[in-house]
């Protein structure tokens, strides 16, 4: 018998579960290293040569260079996690949360100063089924 | 004996601490948040506790993958401010309370809480906002705090009723202290947010405004939420939520008084919630 998840359907959304974890360890790993001054610079220096230190996949590394923040959360990356790389590159929680909904962050800032995504339409990707 | 006075709920969102600490909070922008905190600060001048138990959760900071404990109880001395990749936020060294922690640690152990004890840990942003909120700048604390982190990064977080539950063994072990110390419980995060994924910027309104209603008067339903709801209500990471139950079963078991009540969209990603209860008649449904 499989473990019951109800939050698969969620549109937009991958909640950081056991599996999740499991595949994004080193990703995850990778960026609590960069908690530490000395490690971004050294990550800054040269990306490539400082993810080689890690037994990441080559799929994760391309996603961090790309700085795809959707592409490493479906690798098994966690928010909380990656907002390191963002850190390191001096970007607010904002501009991370604008870059993965596709949205400028001038765009994004409006709708949120517009009372933000509204979650109709957005509970589900198919709002006709039971909820929750 | 140790009491326990006052429950405070609050969001912990980063950008508030970065807005203060960069001197920001007198922008427009910022203004309606601290606005919002200024009863609560005089009332807390008024109401300054000796100790605030403090519900919170870390953000990938003390914990990485390498531990992931469900509620882990700081009985360390002191507790310094965490470099979170932006570097260490320019706040006072948090001053632990060893004694009372180890006492509550071993209280609900013996209760069935298998709380994990740390005796050294970096305290993040879910901690030092809540401070910076409620005390603004000052050089030094001013009272001394016992941090509780609850897992809400790693799926499945604890329950609302399992939180609750540990709210209430705490107010036990709170109360079988022999010395006379007045303490406050504080649960922190949310409210409705989501941070990753093309459903970043999640605010439901209806709903926080119905949690804000349930956790004075219904805390005892409102336990019996699923994490499922909460996610898809309020954004994935607005289930930190469930961390401001362990703060209402604290404070359950005498009829509490509604204080003080804010909400306010947004701070930056996030819906900001605020709700002071404290000891006395009037809302609320004791139990």
């Amino acid at each position: 018998m499989s473990i019951d998840k109800p939050y698969t359907d969620m549109p937009g959304t991958t909640v950081f579960d056991t599996d999740q974890m499991r595949k994004g360890y080193w990703l995850n790993q990778f960026c609590v290293s960069l908690m530490k001054a000395e490690n971004r610079e050294r990550f800054k220096a040269n990306e490539r040569a400082y993810l080689d230190e890690w037994q990441m996949s080559e799929e994760q590394k391309q996603a961090v260079l790309a700085r795809d923040l959707n592409r490493c959360v479906e690798l098994g990356g966690n928010i909380y996690f990656l907002a390191r790389i963002g850190a390191t590159d001096g970007r607010s929680f904002q501009y991370m949360a604008a870059s993965m909904s596709g949205m400028t962050q001038d765009e994004y800032a409006k709708m949120m100063r517009e009372g933000g995504r509204s979650p109709e339409g957005n509970r589900s990707t198919d709002e006709k089924k039971p909820r929750g | 004996m140790a009491r326990i006075t006052a429950g405070v709920f609050t969001s912990h969102v980063p950008a508030i601490g970065a807005a203060l600490d960069l001197g920001k909070s007198g922008e427009a922008y910022w203004q309606p948040v601290f606005q919002g905190y200024e009863p609560s600060k005089a009332w807390l001048r008024e109401h300054m506790p000796d100790v605030i138990f403090l519900v919170y959760n870390d953000h990938a900071t003390a914990f990485s993958l390498d531990f992931v404990p469900t509620f882990a109880i700081g009985c360390a001395e002191q507790f310094k401010p965490a470099d979170e990749g932006w570097g260490a936020r320019p706040v006072p060294v948090v001053q632990g309370h060893p004694q009372l922690a180890t006492h509550i640690a071993q209280s609900v152990i013996q209760d069935d809480f298998d709380l994990t004890v740390v005796n050294k840990m970096d305290v993040d942003h879910g901690l030092t906002v809540p401070m910076s909120l409620m005390f603004g700048q000052p050089d030094a604390w001013p009272c001394r705090v016992i941090p509780l982190a609850v897992n809400v990064v790693l799926y499945p977080p604890p329950s609302g009723r399992r939180c609750y539950a540990l709210g209430k063994a705490i107010r036990k072990a709170v109360e079988s202290y022999d010395e006379d110390l007045n303490v406050h419980v504080w649960g922190t995060g949310g409210m409705s947010h989501q941070l990753h994924g093309p459903r970043a910027g999640l605010i439901n309104k209806e709903w926080d405004t119905a949690f804000l209603d349930r956790i004075v008067n219904d805390p005892e339903g409102l336990a019996q939420v699923p994490h499922v709801e909460y996610m898809r209500e309020a954004g994935a990471e607005g289930i930190e939520l469930v961390m401001w139950l362990v703060a209402r079963g604290a404070t359950s078991g005498v009829p509490q008084r509604v204080v003080h009540r804010f909400y306010h969209v947004p701070a930056s990603n996030t819906a900001v919630g605020h709700l002071i209860l404290e000891n006395g008649p009037g809302a609320g449904a004791p139990r």
